[in-house]
């Protein structure tokens, strides 16, 4: 196991480093294009210009300009904006990715829960009106754009029914859970919502027919003939089993999400998160800010699979490498 | 032998299965009535689709189709078990009754040791402490012979062959000392060595715990090595049932001469083995008469009825032919002057 998880590990690093040998290329390698120019921002001056050169060593050899890059990066981390001059990369993103990780973590929390139960309440009425009500409500779900239903939800509590039934919402932003827990969670209960519905809908749909499958399989027959009793039956066998693709599944979706796929949400609900730094840098072009946002999406992402994966190893032990 | 003194552990009566399809009714089970005595050991045997497996899950409960429809008797040690709850049914099932099935390789839950699945029964009917349940699966395990128990009762399944996966099973299957066992095609999907050691082990576990076991099978080699007494099922229906010696030596129904004709013997050079002419029936369209009459190399008018099970004593068949033809036809297929 311990072998498995260091040689998962391994690999993940070293997908990483090709990320960041391919964000580099495509960013400072592209034939045509002058970096210099690009990174200065539009209508820089001359001198900005020069600076820029001598920073990133653009008359430099591709290599070195990659460890340049990289040592500007991550370790002296005073890689900085020239379209809002003096902003650092660094800085910007380690403030950004605690807003990032709170609503994807919460939300995580509320689609797991509900779609898991939804799933299963699904599976075991089937064939009776719940099952197919509860799987309509899943394709609803699903079938709703998120920023588009964020932006409804915004409407209701923030205006129409602001004076009446949602007066405790408080207005968009983001308070932190270390300064205070109750207000990061009313602030971001929303979003949670709001995001967990599009998953929620996913999962249930998932697990459903995952478990539909198992209760067909030979060793739910089994079960049964051994006396165990239908609930027993149900969620020690069914759904444990059902549950290894809901994991892989899950770990790719978080990956995805924190890594920027929540941009939208964040926009819509004005969280200060790095899907509104991408979002904004991307509108001004900011090109520094954008490469190291996308340099932090590629990390989660190749974290959360390598997480899956070990976690796969956990949860199904066919998938374990027999030594 | 089951002694007409002694209450049979199980009795079937009558027992019909059919499943409404859009295409119609599937006659699965069409009348099927046997009794297994104290430590007998009967086979069933017929064609894939004859109904045998159904039959035996059905008097379990495990027959779970929204469109079945069920009817007859199946007394379990005097106790009518057909249309109990799961609840009522769950001492039974794993604790009276054990069942062993086809595929060893999809019949344990993947995620589990195999040794958490005995448990699991064990604690399931009975007051064992975890630690004490544990160490029965070890004996257990021990005992269906897998070697080095104390280790292997932590693997996984798809640590084991298809083999030892069996032995597994049948060590579950055991650990409620059932008083009666269900396996279903046990040895279908093993290897021909491995068949011969299941069915040796599962003999020598009979004596040891004193089951009755219920066997199915295509095989009539099984039956010949295994069971006591034999129903030969064809289309959901019995065609003939007796004591093994009756029913491999001197068989009634020209269904039965077919099944022994296919077994291959050694010292026999043949070209080819027998077979028995066109398929099984579909069960959609079960004929009104006799359900072998199609393929039957001896059908005659009257065998557009059905024919009831008779016979003289415990050996019985549905067939119309007079004894004495039969014997003058069985003689001719032994001797290869017609095909069965």
């Amino acid at each position: 196991m311990l072998r498995f998880v260091t040689k998962r590990l391994i690999s993940a690093v070293l997908v990483l480093f090709s990320i960041s040998v391919l964000v580099f290329l495509i960013f400072f390698a592209t034939p045509g294009v002058n970096p210099a120019a690009r990174i200065a921002g539009r209508s820089a001056s001359p001198a900005t210009l020069k600076a820029v050169e001598a920073t990133f060593g653009l008359n430099r050899p591709i290599p070195i300009r990659y460890g340049l890059m990289m040592y500007h990066l991550f370790i002296k981390q005073d890689l900085s904006s020239y379209v809002n001059i003096g902003d650092k990369v660094i800085p910007q993103i380690t403030q950004a990715a605690p807003v990032t990780l709170s609503l994807v973590f919460g939300a995580a929390v509320l689609w797991m829960v509900f779609g898991v139960w939804a799933g299963v309440i699904a599976a075991k009425n089937r064939g009776r009106f719940i099952d197919p009500f509860i799987m309509f409500v899943g394709i609803a779900a699903v079938s709703i754009p998120a920023y588009w239903l964020g932006e409804v939800v915004q409407l209701i509590t923030q205006t129409s029914l602001h004076s009446s039934v949602f007066h405790w919402v408080p207005s968009t932003g983001f308070t932190p859970l270390s300064q205070n827990p109750l207000q990061w969670a009313v602030h971001l209960l929303f979003p949670w919502l709001t995001l967990a519905v599009l998953y929620a809908g996913i999962y249930a749909r998932v697990l459903r027919s995952e478990m539909v499958n198992a209760m067909n399989e030979d060793y739910i027959r089994t079960a049964r003939a051994k006396g165990l009793s239908e609930r027993r039956i149900l969620y020690r066998h069914a759904l444990r089993c059902s549950l290894i693709p809901i994991v892989s599944l899950f770990g790719l979706d978080i990956g995805a999400l924190i890594g920027g796929s929540a941009l939208l949400i964040e926009v819509v609900f004005g969280l200060p998160g790095v899907g509104m730094l991408t979002y904004n840098s991307l509108t001004n072009l900011d090109l520094p800010v954008i490469m190291g946002t996308v340099m932090y999406g590629a990390f989660f992402v190749v974290l959360a699979s390598a997480v899956v994966d070990i976690l796969y190893a956990v949860i199904d032990p066919r998938v374990r490498v027999v030594s | 032998m089951l002694s007409p003194e002694s209450t049979p552990i199980l009795e079937a009566t009558d027992l019909k299965v059919s499943f409404s399809t859009r295409g119609g009714i599937i006659r699965a089970v069409d009348g099927l009535s046997f009794a297994v005595g104290a430590k007998e050991t009967v086979g069933i045997v017929g064609e894939s689709g004859s109904g045998k497996s159904v039959a035996m899950y059905t008097m379990l409960g495990l027959t779970r189709d929204a469109n079945v429809s069920i009817s007859g008797s199946v007394r379990f040690q005097g106790q009518e078990i057909l249309g109990l709850s799961d609840t009522q049914m769950r001492p039974i099932r794993g604790g009276q009754i054990g069942m062993i099935f086809q595929d060893p390789m999809t019949a344990l839950t993947p995620v589990y040791k195999v040794g958490w699945q005995i448990v699991e029964q064990l604690r399931a009917h009975t007051d064992l402490t975890k630690q004490q349940a544990r160490a029965r699966a070890i004996e257990l395990l021990g005992e269906v012979g897998i070697p080095d128990p104390g280790r292997r009762v932590d693997s996984y399944p798809h640590e084991f062959s298809g083999g030892m996966r069996q032995r597994v099973v049948i060590a579950m299957a055991l650990s409620c000392n059932p008083k009666l066992l269900i396996a279903d095609e046990p040895t279908t999907a093993l290897d021909v060595t491995t068949q011969a050691q299941i069915l040796d082990l599962m003999t020598r576990l009979q004596e040891n715990y004193g089951s009755s076991i219920i066997i199915i099978t295509h095989d009539m080699g099984v039956i010949a090595e295994m069971a006591d007494r034999v129903v030969v099922m064809y289309a959901g229906r019995p065609a003939e049932i007796g004591p093994e010696i009756d029913v491999v030596r001197n068989p009634q129904h020209p269904y039965t001469w077919g099944l022994l004709g296919a077994v291959p013997r050694t010292g026999v050079r043949t070209e080819r083995l027998a077979t028995i002419p066109g398929n099984a029936v579909t069960p959609l369209n079960v004929p009104e008469g006799c359900a072998f009459a199609p393929r039957c190399s001896f059908v005659m008018d009257q065998c557009a009825t059905r024919p009831a099970l008779h016979g003289d004593a415990d050996h019985l068949n549905a067939c119309w032919l007079s004894p004495a033809q039969k014997v003058e036809l069985r003689g001719k297929v032994l001797r290869g002057e017609i095909d069965a």
